[in-house]
């Protein structure tokens, strides 16, 4: 299992851009960090999800 | 009549310590939007001390961001990156201030944070946050990044927590309180979150964070 957002996710295997298009996060307002490193855009598509690996992802809201 | 530079120093010593003084005054911070987390960012980074200031914003100074912003009445149409240095160079006369009056993108961030040591997110819009964020995160991975997300409305006060998700990533707010969805933005609560982002900042620089 893959642990995202603190939950259990049937997610290993996946790579995160098609782990993302199966959720309504919006990708031009979340940063996703995996295993204590931010995985930039550029590499959604190739960084594939492994078991155990931890995931965050944190969606950015207006203001400032 | 303005105290000499060495009067000062000593006095930042005397206060932060001297070798704590040594590496905020050497240290180069860039905060990028001058809006309501920025312009605060700055004065509070400005008064400890910081050696010198990148200040990033393309936007004049507007009636409607003086609820929150560090700038006066006088200063409307005024751009922000020199409104904000007048009143800087007020406050901290000593501390080295460098603009840029430009909308940082994927294209130019690099070079404009080329010398930062620590970069402070402090945009509006949810977009640019993140873009920054993934700037920042791939093109420069050796930089300190304190981004923030959730400060609008009249929520509680002590909801506003800065959390570290990477070693060198961390986020400010209560990541869920959208400017879209609440009252708007209020001067306290979102000085609160530009308070937790210039205190990461020095306890980074301090190294207790």
């Amino acid at each position: 299992m893959v642990r995202i957002n603190g939950e259990a996710a049937d997610a290993a295997g996946k790579s995160i851009a098609e782990y993302l298009a199966g959720t309504a996060y919006d990708t031009g307002r979340i940063a996703v960090e995996r295993n204590g490193d931010i995985v930039p855009k550029a590499r959604y598509d190739e960084t594939v999800l492994m078991d155990e690996d931890v995931v965050e992802i944190v969606s950015f809201v207006g203001g400032g | 009549m303005i105290p000499s530079r060495d009067e000062w120093q000593a006095a930042l010593e005397l206060r932060h310590g001297r070798e704590r003084q040594k590496s905020f005054s050497s240290a180069v911070v860039a905060v990028c939007g001058l809006g309501g987390l920025g312009s605060n960012i700055a004065v509070a980074l400005a008064r400890a001390g910081i050696g010198k200031l990148i200040l990033i914003d393309f936007d004049r100074v507007d009636l409607t961001n003086l609820h929150r912003q560090q700038y006066k009445a006088e200063q409307i149409g005024r751009l922000k990156t020199e409104a904000l240095s007048e009143n800087l160079k007020e406050i901290a006369p000593y501390t080295a201030l460098e603009t840029h009056t430009v909308r940082i993108d994927r294209e130019n961030a690099a070079a404009l944070l080329k010398e930062a040591d620590i970069v402070c997110e402090a945009f509006d819009d949810a977009e640019y946050k993140a873009m920054l964020v993934d700037t920042v995160t791939e093109k420069m991975p050796g930089k300190y990044l304190i981004a923030a997300s959730g400060m609008a409305g009249l929520g509680s006060a002590n909801d506003i927590k800065t959390r570290r998700l990477t070693n060198r990533f961390y986020l400010c707010g209560d990541e869920v309180s959208d400017a879209a969805d609440e009252i708007g933005l209020v001067s306290a609560r979102v000085m609160l979150c530009a308070a937790h982002q210039a205190h990461a900042v020095l306890q980074i620089l301090a190294k207790e964070a």
